[in-house]
Formats: C-alpha cells, sequence, structure tokens
C-alpha cells in the first residue's frame, strides 16, 4: 500500500485536537510536499524528516511523498508533527508496518541525525490523546516521564527515528545514540519561608489564614518594611496539596511554557509573582499564532502574587478581571481561542501613596494629596471589588519586636492543617453545590434560606449598608469572609463577632 | 570525450535497450534545436514518448532523479512542442518520463523508469 497513516496532536491553550497525518507515495520525480495549513516550524519538517531519515540510516524513497495533516482547515503549529511524518512516510514505502503505526499516537521533533528532541506541552498532548481514545503513544525519550504521568496511557519513549522505525517492524540493527534531554532550568529556591519568621502583625498572619481556608482574593496596604511581600510568600505555604485533577493542571500550564515537569506531578499551589512592568500579554497569555500561557495561567490553582500593584499597567491590571469572574482565562485572535485556566488567588500589595509613608506611625508622608489619591485611583474600581480582603498592614514597633520573643509563633505546617481543615468543613457544608471555596459562593446562596444568618448576628453589617459604607455587593463578600472565619474557628454558623471582623477585614482600607 | 559523457552515452544506450524491451518503438535519439536537446524520443502506443535519461556512477551524490528540476522538466515540455512541430502528425497525446541509470564500477546496473513525471 503506497498510503501510510498516523496521528499527531495539535495543542490549542490546554486543548489538544488528533489530527490525523497521511503520507502518501506516488511515482514521480523526488520531491516532499506538505499540505494542510502548517505553519513556518511545521512547514520546516519536510527537510528535517527527509535528513533525519537518510542519516538515520532508513532511506525516504526517491520518488514523490505527498503528507496531508488533516483535519486540513485547523492551524498547526511547532514541530511535534517531525515523528508522525517520517513514520507515514515510512510506511507508505513498507519500510515499517502501516498497522502498526496507525494504531500509535507520535509526538517528537527530529534532528538532522535523525534523534528526536523533547517538546513543550507533551503532557497536555498526551492528555488529549488519552481523552480522544488512545491507549500508546510514542514520545521522545527526553519526554518520557512527563508523558508517563497520564493514567492508563502505555508510552513507548524512543531515542530516535531508527529506534522508532525498528518498534514499528522496520528490519534495522539498533544502533545506540544519546539522548538528547530537555535543558534544565537552574533550579529557583522553592522554600519561600516559614510563618514563623513573622514577628508581629498577628492579624495580619490572621487574615492570609482566612484567605487560604476561603480561597480569598487579598489586597495588602501599608508602608515599605511593613513585611507585605513577606506575607503574600508565604500565602503558597498555606495552601493544601493539591488534588490530582488540579496538579494534572497545573503540570500540563508547565509543559506548555516549556518549563520542567519532572517525573512527579506538581502537589504543592505554584505562586507566580510578576514584576510590575509585566504587559497585559505576559499576565494573561497571548500570541498571534501559538498562544502561550501568562503568569496567570501558570499561577492557576495557586498564588498570583502583584507587588506594587499600583505600578502596574491599568490596562495589564484590567485583564485580570474576566478570569477572577470566571476562573477561565479566554485569548481571542483571528484565527483561534484559547482557553486556560484562570483559577489564581490573587494577592495585590502596595504601598499607599508614592512616597509610601501615608497613615504610617512613625514617619511623615510627603506626597502632595492630589498625587496620594491617583496613586490608589490607579487600581480601578471594579477590580478592587472583587478582592473580598483589604488588609492595612504596619511596620513593627520595638514593643512587638521585644513580645516576640516571648509569644509562641505559629508555623506554617501547623497553619496549612488549620486551613486544610477550615476547607474540609466549607466542602462538607457546599457537597450538594458547584462550589467548593467560601469565595466562589454567590451572595444569594449565603442569602437564602438555608444559610440566612440571624437579624441579630448581621445587625452590624445591615447598619453599615444602611449608611452607604459598603455595598450590596460588598454585604455578599463581607458574608463569605464571615464564613471563612467560622470554618477556620470551627463554628458551625458564623456569629456576631465574626460577621465584625469580617467588616474588618473588609473596610481596613478607607481610613 | 570526457568521462561523464562516455558514462552519459553508456546510459542513454541501456535506456533504450530498456526502452525496447518494453515493447517501445524508438523514433528519435539525441535530437537537438536551437533551444536543446531530446535525449530519446519513443511511442508507446498512441502516446509520443520524450525521455530524460540520468546516468550517474553512484548515489553517493544524490540519487539522478534529483537532478531533474522543475525548470528541466519546464525544458522538456518546451522541447516536446518544437519536437512534434517538426514532426506533424506523429501521435495524439504526449508523455514526459525520466529514467535513471546507476552503472557502478562494480555489480548490477539498476535501472529506474518513472512515467509521466509532469
Amino acid at each position: 500500500m503506497a498510503i501510510g497513516r498516523t496521528y499527531a496532536v495539535s495543542l490549542l491553550g490546554l486543548e489538544g485536537a488528533i489530527v490525523e497525518i497521511e503520507a502518501d507515495l506516488s511515482n514521480n520525480l523526488p520531491g516532499f510536499v506538505l499540505i494542510g495549513l502548517p505553519d513556518t516550524a511545521l512547514g520546516e519538517a519536510k527537510d528535517r524528516v527527509r535528513a533525519a531519515a537518510t542519516n538515520s540510516g532508513c532511506g525516504l524513497p526517491n520518488r514523490k511523498i505527498t503528507v496531508n495533516l488533516s483535519p486540513a482547515a485547523l492551524p498547526k503549529h511547532g514541530s511535534g508533527f517531525d515523528l508522525g511524518i517520517a513514520l507515514a512516510a515510512l510506511a507508505a514505502s513498507g519500510t515499517v508496518s502501516a498497522e502498526s503505526i496507525d494504531r500509535v499516537l507520535h509526538i517528537g521533533e527530529l534532528g538532522l541525525d535523525g534523534r528526536l528532541r523533547p517538546v513543550n506541552g507533551v503532557l497536555p498532548a498526551v492528555l488529549a490523546a488519552s481523552r480522544a481514545g488512545f491507549t500508546t503513544v510514542m514520545v521522545p525519550s527526553g519526554n518520557a516521564d512527563e508523558a508517563a504521568l497520564v493514567p492508563d496511557m502505555r508510552v513507548i519513549a524512543v531515542p530516535s527515528l531508527r529506534d522508532a522505525a525498528i518498534w514499528h517492524g522496520g528490519e534495522f540493527e539498533p544502533e545506540p545514540v544519546e539522548i538528547i534531554t530537555r535543558p534544565v532550568a537552574a533550579a529557583v529556591p522553592t522554600d519561600s519561608g516559614d510563618l514563623s519568621d513573622m514577628i508581629g502583625g498577628s492579624d495580619a498572619i490572621d487574615a492570609m489564614l482566612v484567605a487560604a481556608a476561603g480561597g480569598h482574593h487579598v489586597f495588602l496596604l501599608g508602608p515599605p518594611g511593613a513585611g507585605k511581600t513577606m506575607l503574600a510568600a508565604r500565602l503558597p505555604g498555606l495552601l493544601p496539596d493539591l488534588d490530582p485533577q488540579a496538579a494534572l493542571e497545573v503540570s500540563s500550564i508547565r509543559s506548555l511554557a516549556g518549563l520542567p515537569v519532572g517525573s512527579n506531578l506538581t502537589t504543592r499551589p505554584p505562586l507566580e509573582a510578576p514584576h510590575h512592568t509585566a504587559t497585559a500579554a505576559a499576565l494573561v497569555g497571548g500570541g498571534s499564532t501559538q498562544i502561550r500561557p501568562g503568569a496567570a495561567a501558570r499561577a492557576s490553582d495557586g498564588v498570583l502574587f502583584l507587588d506594587e500593584a499600583p505600578e502596574f499597567a491599568p490596562a495589564a491590571l484590567d485583564a485580570l478581571r474576566q478570569p477572577l469572574e470566571s476562573g477561565v482565562i479566554s485569548i481571542h485572535r483571528a484565527n483561534a481561542v484559547a482557553h486556560f485556566p484562570g483559577r489564581f488567588q490573587l494577592v495585590m500589595a502596595a504601598n499607599p501613596c508614592p512616597c509610601g509613608q501615608w497613615g504610617a506611625r512613625d514617619s511623615e508622608c510627603t506626597c502632595p494629596p492630589n498625587s496620594r489619591r491617583r496613586y490608589l485611583a490607579r487600581l480601578s474600581g471594579p477590580l478592587l471589588d472583587r478582592i473580598d480582603i483589604q488588609f492595612r498592614v504596619e511596620r513593627i514597633t520595638s514593643a512587638q519586636l521585644r513580645l516576640a520573643g516571648e509569644r509562641p509563633t505559629l508555623s506554617t505546617a501547623d497553619a496549612r492543617a488549620t486551613v486544610t481543615a477550615a476547607r474540609d468543613r466549607a466542602r462538607a457544608r457546599l457537597a450538594a453545590t458547584p462550589w467548593r471555596l467560601n469565595s466562589h459562593v454567590p451572595g444569594s446562596f449565603l442569602r437564602g434560606r438555608e444559610l440566612r444568618l440571624a437579624p441579630k448576628v448581621t445587625a452590624g453589617l445591615d447598619r453599615a449598608l444602611e449608611r452607604g459604607g459598603i455595598t450590596m455587593r460588598g454585604y455578599d463578600r463581607v458574608l463569605r469572609v464571615a464564613w471563612s472565619l467560622a470554618d477556620l474557628a470551627d463554628d458551625t454558623r458564623p456569629d456576631d463577632t465574626h460577621v465584625g471582623q469580617a467588616l474588618y477585614l473588609r473596610k481596613a482600607m478607607s481610613q | 570525450m570526457a568521462a561523464k559523457d562516455v558514462l552519459g552515452a553508456r546510459g542513454e544506450e541501456l535506456a533504450t535497450d530498456h526502452l525496447i524491451s518494453a515493447g517501445l518503438e524508438i523514433l528519435d535519439r539525441n535530437w537537438r534545436c536551437s533551444q536543446g536537446e531530446l535525449d530519446i524520443v519513443a511511442r508507446d502506443q498512441d502516446d509520443v514518448v520524450f525521455v530524460e535519461v540520468k546516468t550517474r556512477s553512484s548515489v553517493l551524490f544524490g540519487h539522478p532523479f534529483e537532478s531533474i528540476t522543475a525548470t528541466k522538466v519546464a525544458r522538456l515540455r518546451r522541447l516536446a512542442a518544437v519536437w512534434c512541430d517538426a514532426h506533424p502528425g506523429s501521435g495524439a497525446t504526449v508523455r514526459i518520463d525520466a529514467i535513471a541509470v546507476i552503472v557502478p564500477s562494480r555489480g548490477a546496473v539498476e535501472i529506474e523508469h518513472l512515467k509521466r513525471i509532469s
């Protein structure tokens, strides 16, 4: 048969579409034609494939080879199709078994010497293959551990095209080659410090515990040196381990972003702290042909920390409003729409004014009033409205420093146990609903028949609403935080102190 | 005659024998005009076949077929038209073929015939 057929995956965001690769051999002058909307990197595959096949000793026939990638209308990009194209062409010429390659999905880029190079995004691609019903995939040896993370999938790791051809019944002698591994990125120090390093600021620590327990977004306001960055860096440590589904998603995003994945799924929530010069595309993701995930997608199921938030471009910050609302990042381009998960916990930190001293007890602010006003106005109202906990952090005093040695401090491990217990309470309560965290629950549900709090409990909150101190949306947010406080305190329902504390965590910002 | 021309002439000889044994009638060989040369012109039933012969002593510098480029095929088509003008009533359809002859210094000669290359 002069036709070889196999399969590969084209990724768009985290979703993969199965692409059929057909190779036809016709009696005509030697040539290689690749059709089916390839991008430049994929269009160059024909040269890589021919050189790799010749140099690995399983040369392509001196005939015209036509390779079609279908569905033809789907734009395809990247170099991960090389292995499939080479094997389809070899099957068309009868060098390897056409039945054998028809059952396997192939991912891999070819080097000119015939060795296979690891590619980005193998984990989401193999997941897509698994969902499409494939049970066997062939990947470069350098990607083997990543592909093996997908359950119920037979992974065949091959170092070169020659070995791939031998596996598919090609009659060649095996030739040992040096495996091309993924360049290992310099290890980023993962230890973000322990909660017990924090001196003083016990109500700031409590606020972080509430944020961790309910998954609430946090805004920290305070003068330089108050420990805002220290607090934010410790939040991921307070979060419980990721569940298997979330772990798979976090690892998939890492794979897609070209970060090392390793042989184990990431089980700790990620922390992303982009610099304030980040553009909207760097935050949410972008790109014209290949759409890449941004910092917000990489922080999904973890923490996105924006230090010096008012210094960010307002357009970049407002790009986060849509994922904050829907939990999904959608990037629209002329030829495609890519979706990434966007369930990050947002932590923003800011100085109260350009000089940073406004409101500090120990020093004087030197900013003119209008520049002070303009500084925080750079954070748009709709964005701040989505943040449940807005908290003012103060510098510690010498008295607090002296007291710190005498009081027992809370370690990250203990705090995480408390948070996990609180989350379990919330999950048990919300078992019959689509939500899992207090921060996801809509206000109408909290004010509904089942969970409505007694008028006595909400009296202070009702008064704030009457006076116009908070809006109706703010009212709902206070209720959510109150439920998180109750979960942390191991109470079945929030009482009036919880509501009072929640109101304090919401209102601490206004002077 | 240079060595490469000797090899070329030998290849054309072998290609002609191959065509005759395949039942084709040879009409012309090394037909020249101002625009170039046709290696072999033959008749295969109703088709007039223009054959480009490429001869190599090895495939170390590529397969003979690989040296037949799109430009060369275009020139063959032009030459075919000129030949047909010069020989009116010689046939209904025109076909362009290529024959690769590999003549190694030792071992058997290899002949490959591609039909309808354009």
